[in-house]
């Protein structure tokens, strides 16, 4: 206890994290906010969804690192690799679900006639 | 071997193996979420002809939530480093912040669940505010469950204070803590943000 | 004359006689189990010694009594429905009504799945997972012991539907909606379902997360990944599958849930709800969950193809390498089980792909065991017998999987009869035959007496025999189109005499069972004639085998180092007894009834859904948290065994390898 907790490089990494966090969220939150202020004119709709996920999935990662400490315990490393691991079947859960329903939409006519034409 | 000091060293060993099993435990809550994003995700635009996303939310609101969570779980980490350095004063009164800003996030949620009920938008009124509540709800029971942890957190560190268990403990509530504000990330931005514009 | 308290919907003369067996059946055998304790006076030896245990051994054996009552009960099932099947024919309407049927159907699949094959899966590995990797016990006792409740807990609710409201789901074993919904499923039957089998589930997901912490941090010193046995790999794999599934389930029977209480739109016709985002859903849970039934059995025809073969297994490595792809794939196949649901080409055609692909792992485990049984010295004990009907009927269902994995042939066998034998054939021609290959291979080492094997034998040959006997007519039914879950059919079709060939072979099977029961009645009564004495009755390879018959509490007096696969093995092959060694005293966990009250708890919770009685569910959930928060309190969880008493107990054996 010679250092005060708040001199620890463990405290700067919450800090900079904390701020990344924060950084992101304002980044993402602020795309949205000036789109819908304009009248959804002023980006595109594919450039903002694109933002507000990359935003996300950074903003997670930065938090996996500085607030959960990933990829800094010792071997065996069972955390990261569990993680990655479920990470695998949340992406083939999600994405694999969101292809199939749709997909079913489609051919059960489950849709309206706008959304069949933006269908894939 | 003393009995104490054998008793001690059996903690200690428990340490390792319990916060591999809390973590994988973490993963399958992850999975949880993971479902229930699909589910809202593919019933995102079943709105039965009622009000979508767009109508409803309030991205000011919204903000202000996510700020204090995202604080929340930046004070959750600062209680750990503190009860990992036996600060038990400053451990409780991280823990106390972290509670108090969870606190807030369940007020403002909760608001906003009255709001929409009372408007008529309840999760009857359609798939998509069925997903809508269920998700949300499931995060925001997640929430109350973790400040029932830490209430009880608080009275274990009065009776016993901070020894490998309480610290091992903590170390667990936090790892919970900061998963919640990761699935909220995506609350934020799915939910809200992909729901406004 | 019905006990049939807080019934809800009325129950038609027909059936009043079967329901009224069922009833008496329930509810007479929870009295003879009750009375009988009480009059011998076991009730105190039963909570200390096996109730309140977390010892991985005891829990195991309990997990084996429940799931083999409930195979009873799913056979008794079974029985009325083959009966109907085979008699059910033109002007006659066999002897139970449509609804009935269906209820008895869905209670079928329901029992067999969550409470057989679960309940022998979940035992088995108690049982020996901790022995093979050299520890004293799982990482979570006391958790262990609380999914043993609530897979028990589970089971009672399902029984409890028989007597309380007298209804179960008629809706097929998943309970697809729009026919699950509150519309057209009004009484109690679908909301028994949804939590017996939830309760459970939530059991099974904390085993999961518990053999696996097991499996990556309390292997013996030196037993690397690459050196654990097949049978370890196999439960490492199930149980990362159990992890990643039974979530999906979770939140699928919530939604349903949501649906049937508050009024939700998740899955009904109505408010834009999708019933097809259910099917797909249950299906992602629903494929992992036969991957998790059957991989645990593969690991133990791994364990006794070597050991039964003299030799070691054949090519480790794929063997490894296989399980961790069929558990990858496992993940990406789930659409074939809707491939008529309406999704495009290119969807089907990726499942179908995948599905097709998934078999290609299985079939080189399948030529390791046979390359295994070449060129060794094979003793056909009765384990094997179990093996070689596996390798006969799980071949023919899995070559029918493959067929049913083309869409196109799909579209005219989905929902056949056809499918209906596929999936029996590869459960119990695959998994049950495992557990039971398992039971006879580890009986000695957990019950310290050997089974009779000449019985053992018989009991395989009827399985085998009526196995094949019970679902040929059943592959050729659903090739002429006859359609599963029929409950009457027409005369002119000509299909009568396949049922009735297809009921000979069921009751074959229940003649292997009753050879089964004699076998372990004379085995107990026998057992002092039959005694283990060495602990390693097969000459068996892996470490289990080197502790005596049983284990003593703590497994292991000494941790033992670990230098290659089949370490046991290779201990006897270097010979020798190792001379008298220092113990220390050891630490083991005092027994607990945390699991049984929050069993109780949730068992309360769900009888509250269930029946609309918000008071009981508030008691419940303080239950559950008062009871966690007091143990969460609680210091003294734990006794030490002294030096001396383990010396005691080690020096009765007649020397020690380990």
């Amino acid at each position: 206890m010679n250092t005060s907790m708040y001199q620890s490089k463990a405290f700067k990494a919450y800090l900079c994290g904390f701020f990344l966090s924060l950084l992101l969220t304002l980044f993402a939150w602020f795309i949205v906010w000036r789109h819908v202020s304009s009248g959804h004119v002023v980006y595109s709709h594919l450039f903002i969804r694109i933002s507000i996920v990359a935003c996300a999935v950074i903003q997670m990662l930065i938090q996996f690192v500085f607030f959960l400490h990933l990829g800094r315990e010792k071997k065996p490393r069972w955390n990261l690799h569990v993680l990655l691991a479920a990470i695998g079947v949340i992406i083939i859960l999600v994405l694999g679900s969101i292809w199939i329903m749709d997909n079913l939409n489609y051919n059960m006519m489950n849709i309206t006639p706008s959304q069949a034409d933006s269908a894939f | 071997m003393t009995k104490i000091s054998m008793l001690q060293n059996e903690i200690q060993k428990e340490t390792e193996t319990s916060l591999l099993g809390f973590w994988i435990y973490m993963m399958t809550d992850c999975i949880v979420f993971a479902s229930l994003f699909a589910v809202f995700i593919v019933l995102r635009n079943n709105t039965a002809g009622g009000k979508a996303g767009s109508d409803l939310f309030s991205l000011s609101f919204i903000l202000t939530e996510t700020i204090i969570l995202l604080t929340s779980s930046f004070t959750s980490g600062l209680a750990l480093l503190a009860a990992q350095r036996s600060h038990l004063k400053q451990t409780v009164i991280w823990l106390c912040t972290t509670g108090l800003l969870g606190t807030s996030f369940l007020i403002l949620e909760l608001h906003e669940f009255t709001k929409l009920d009372h408007s008529g938008n309840s999760w009857r009124g359609s798939a998509f505010l069925s997903s809508y509540f269920t998700l949300v709800g499931t995060h925001g029971l997640h929430i109350t469950i973790g400040l029932l942890w830490l209430f009880a957190t608080l009275g274990y560190l009065y009776k016993k204070g901070l020894n490998e268990v309480s610290v091992r403990r903590i170390t667990m509530f936090s790892i919970f803590w900061h998963f919640l504000d990761i699935v909220w990330i995506f609350i934020f931005s799915v939910v809200y943000l992909l729901g406004v514009i | 004359m019905i006990i049939s308290l807080f019934s809800s919907t009325s129950v038609p003369s027909t059936d009043r006689l079967v329901l009224f067996f069922g009833q008496a059946m329930v509810v007479g055998a929870a009295l003879l189990i009750a009375l009988a304790l009480v009059y011998f006076k076991k009730v105190g030896w039963l909570w200390k010694n096996w109730l309140t245990s977390l010892d991985h051994k005891k829990i195991g054996i309990m997990y084996l009594v429940v799931a083999g009552v409930m195979l009873l009960r799913g056979l008794a099932d079974t029985v009325l429905l083959r009966f109907q099947q085979a008699t059910s024919v033109g002007a006659s309407q066999g002897i139970i009504s449509s609804n009935h049927y269906q209820q008895i159907f869905t209670a079928h699949g329901t029992m067999m799945i969550f409470f057989v094959a679960m309940g022998l899966v979940f035992g088995i590995i108690n049982l020996i997972l901790p022995l093979q990797i050299g520890s004293r016990d799982v990482a979570f006792p006391l958790l262990n012991n609380l999914s043993f409740w609530m897979y028990a807990a589970g089971a009672i609710l399902i029984n409890l539907s028989l007597v309380f409201g007298g209804e179960f789901a008629a809706t097929g074993w998943l309970a697809y909606p729009p026919l699950s919904e509150l519309q057209f499923s009004p009484g109690v039957g679908v909301d028994y379902w949804i939590w017996s089998i939830q309760i459970a589930g939530i059991g099974t997901l904390l085993s999961g997360i518990n053999f696996i912490t097991t499996i990556l941090t309390k292997r013996a010193p030196g037993m690397s990944m690459m050196k654990m046995p097949v049978f370890v790999w196999s439960v490492l794999a199930a149980m990362t599958l159990v992890a990643a599934a039974f979530p999906i389930l979770t939140v699928t029977l919530v939604l349903l849930t949501l649906d049937r209480t508050i009024g939700t739109h998740f899955f009904t016709t109505a408010g834009g709800g999708n019933a097809m985002m259910y099917v797909n859903l249950i299906w992602a849970w629903g494929h992992p969950e036969v991957y998790i039934l059957i991989l645990p059995a593969f690991g133990i025809y791994s364990e006794i193809v070597a050991t039964f073969s003299r030799k070691r297994l054949f090519g480790y490595t794929s063997m490894v390498y296989a399980i961790l792809a069929i558990t990858g794939l496992s993940f990406v196949v789930w659409l074939h089980h809707f491939f008529t649901m309406g999704a495009g080409a290119n969807v089907n055609a990726f499942f179908g792909i995948m599905t097709m692909v998934i078999a290609i792992p299985t079939g080189l485990k399948v030529f390791n065991w046979l390359f295994t049984m070449y060129r060794g010295r094979i003793n056909f004990a009765s384990p094997m017998i179990w093996f070689i009907g596996f390798v006969i009927t799980f071949s023919i269902g899995g070559a029918a999987g493959v067929m049913l994995g083309v869409p196109p042939i799909d579209f005219q066998l989905h929902n056949t009869l056809f499918l209906v034998a596929h999936f029996h054939t590869m459960i119990i021609g695959g998994a049950l035959f495992g557990y039971f290959a398992g039971i006879a291979y580890w009986f000695p080492k957990v019950f310290g007496f050997k089974l009779d094997e000449k019985l053992g034998k018989i009991a395989a040959y009827l399985w085998i025999a009526g196995l094949i006997c019970a679902f040929t007519p059943l592959y050729i039914l659903g090739l002429m189109g006859a359609t599963r879950r029929l409950d009457h059919y027409d005369a002119s079709l000509g299909w009568q005499g396949l049922f009735i060939v297809a009921g000979v072979g069921v009751v074959i099977i229940l003649a292997g069972v009753a050879v089964q029961f004699m076998m372990f009645y004379l085995a107990i009564k026998n057992r002092k004639k039959n005694l283990d004495t060495t602990g390693d009755p097969w000459n068996g390879r892996t470490l289990e085998w080197s502790t005596t018959s049983p284990a003593p509490v703590y497994n292991f007096a000494i941790i033992p180092t670990v230098s290659d696969r089949d370490e046991f093995f290779r201990r006897k092959q270097l010979g020798g007894i190792l001379p008298r060694r220092k113990y220390a005293a050891i630490v083991m966990p005092n027994n607990s009834s945390f699991g049984f009250f929050m069993a109780g708890w949730a068992l309360m919770f769900a009888f509250s859904v269930i029946w609309h009685y918000p008071p009981t569910m508030i008691v419940a959930l303080l239950g559950v948290i008062g009871t966690f928060i007091v143990r969460t309190f609680d210091d003294t969880t734990t006794h030490i065994i002294p030096a001396a008493e383990i010396e005691a107990i080690e020096n009765k054996r007649a020397g020690a390898l380990v």
